[in-house]
């Protein structure tokens, strides 16, 4: 039985994940219709049952990549996994308003520069509140508020303590996810429904697949252009991370 | 349709080759901005060869079927992300991360206020729809 099941679901991954995550999207569609009268995005409940599903694989194996920790599942994670993740978003790109871009560009270049200083000051000051003193834990800790590959680049660059680092990864991933589950609720109070707006989120929010995430449950019109600025969040973190950044940390707090 | 298909991953190859390129040169150990770069060049793939007239239907089918599939695969990537690892880091890693992102989306509501006004289908507060000439005539085609 076990044999059967291995060599239908276990060998043929990717096309099984196709299967669940088709039927995934039926019954997240149906609950938007049905339960929530089409007032929540069926992408977005997609999403929000997805990071549940994602914890119970983590729990129930303890690994860290979610539900593709689980042999059925395995193919969850070439399907959801960062090649064709990209390749996907990248299609994305191909009817996108090309004036709109042009016009829009000042905008998404700002909204990088603030949105890796932003949550770099404001992670670090939690860090301080939460009792860091030394100017490399705080550095790292406030990377960590970048992305979930900043926080580790720059602490490793730095030297931080392993836990330190640990902590500034924890914190990047809990970013990614609560962006993902925030972004459609607070859609409208800030105004993110033009194409300059998704760009301005795309830059300030950085996480690649939280941006993409969050786009996608809010309106999958914007996602080519929030997940353009995003993609320029990390490298510019991990430029500025170990050097600008921990400077004026470290002037700071010596 | 796989020569859509393959405008895409030759699209992506070179943005992702310029993007670690660009890290090399900056010296950091990340990508930078290898999906921009990669979307840049799908888009200027698009318009010449549009210009050029080879572009058809069964093409633009190759790239948009994996637009279209773009939903499916985040739902996917939302079930393979370290969850346990981010609700168990304790009150630091929650504080951090929300405050981090509160701090980001008061920006976006005030940076998005500036930008030009897009040129398609507007709504206003009231939910109904603005249609400037350009985008009356888009509706019309």
């Amino acid at each position: 039985m076990n044999d059967l099941m291995d060599s239908v679901f276990v060998d043929h991954g990717l096309i099984t994940a196709f299967a669940l995550v088709g039927l995934l999207m039926i019954v997240s569609n149906l609950a938007a219709d049905k339960l929530f009268a089409g007032r929540i995005h069926g992408s977005a409940i997609a999403i929000v049952v997805g990071l549940i599903l994602a914890y119970a694989g983590g729990v129930a194996s303890g690994g860290e990549d979610g539900i593709a920790d689980i042999a059925l599942f395995s193919g969850m994670g070439l399907l959801g996994g960062s090649m064709l993740r990209d390749f996907a978003i990248v299609a994305t790109a191909f009817e996108v308003n090309v004036a709109e871009v042009r016009r829009s560009g000042l905008i998404g270049v700002i909204a990088l520069g603030l949105g890796v200083v932003l949550p770099f000051v404001a992670g670090a000051a939690c860090a301080v509140a939460f009792g860091y003193t030394d100017a490399v834990s705080i550095t790292t800790i406030g990377a960590g508020a970048l992305t979930y590959i900043v926080g580790p680049v720059t602490g490793t660059a730095l030297g931080a303590d392993s836990t330190v680092i640990a902590l500034s990864v924890a914190t990047g991933v809990m970013k990614s996810v609560s962006v993902m589950v925030i972004t459609p609720l607070v859609a409208g109070p800030i105004g993110l429904r033009t194409p300059a707006s998704a760009m301005a989120f795309g830059g300030l929010m950085g996480t690649t697949s939280g941006v993409a995430a969050g786009l996608a449950a809010t309106d999958p019109k914007l996602v080519p252009y929030g997940a353009m600025t995003a993609t320029f969040h990390t490298g510019l973190g991990c430029l500025l991370g170990p050097s600008v950044l921990f400077l004026a940390v470290r002037a700071i707090f010596g | 349709m796989i020569y859509g298909v393959a405008l895409l991953a030759v699209s992506m190859l070179i943005g992702i080759l310029v993007g670690e390129v660009l890290g090399i040169v900056i010296g950091v150990s990340a990508n930078v901005g290898g999906v921009g770069i990669a979307m840049v060049f799908l888009i200027g793939g698009r318009v010449l060869l549009e210009r050029a007239g080879l572009m058809d239907e069964k093409m633009r089918f190759g790239v948009l079927f994996w637009a279209g599939i773009y939903i499916p695969i985040v739902v996917a990537m939302a079930a393979t992300q370290n969850v346990v690892a981010a609700v168990t880091g304790g009150p630091l890693v929650i504080v951090t991360a929300l405050v981090s992102i509160l701090v980001s989306f008061a920006t976006v509501a005030v940076l998005g206020r500036m930008a030009p006004e897009p040129q398609g289908i507007l709504r206003d507060d009231d939910g109904a729809e603005i249609l400037d000439d350009r985008s009356r005539k888009e509706g019309a085609r």
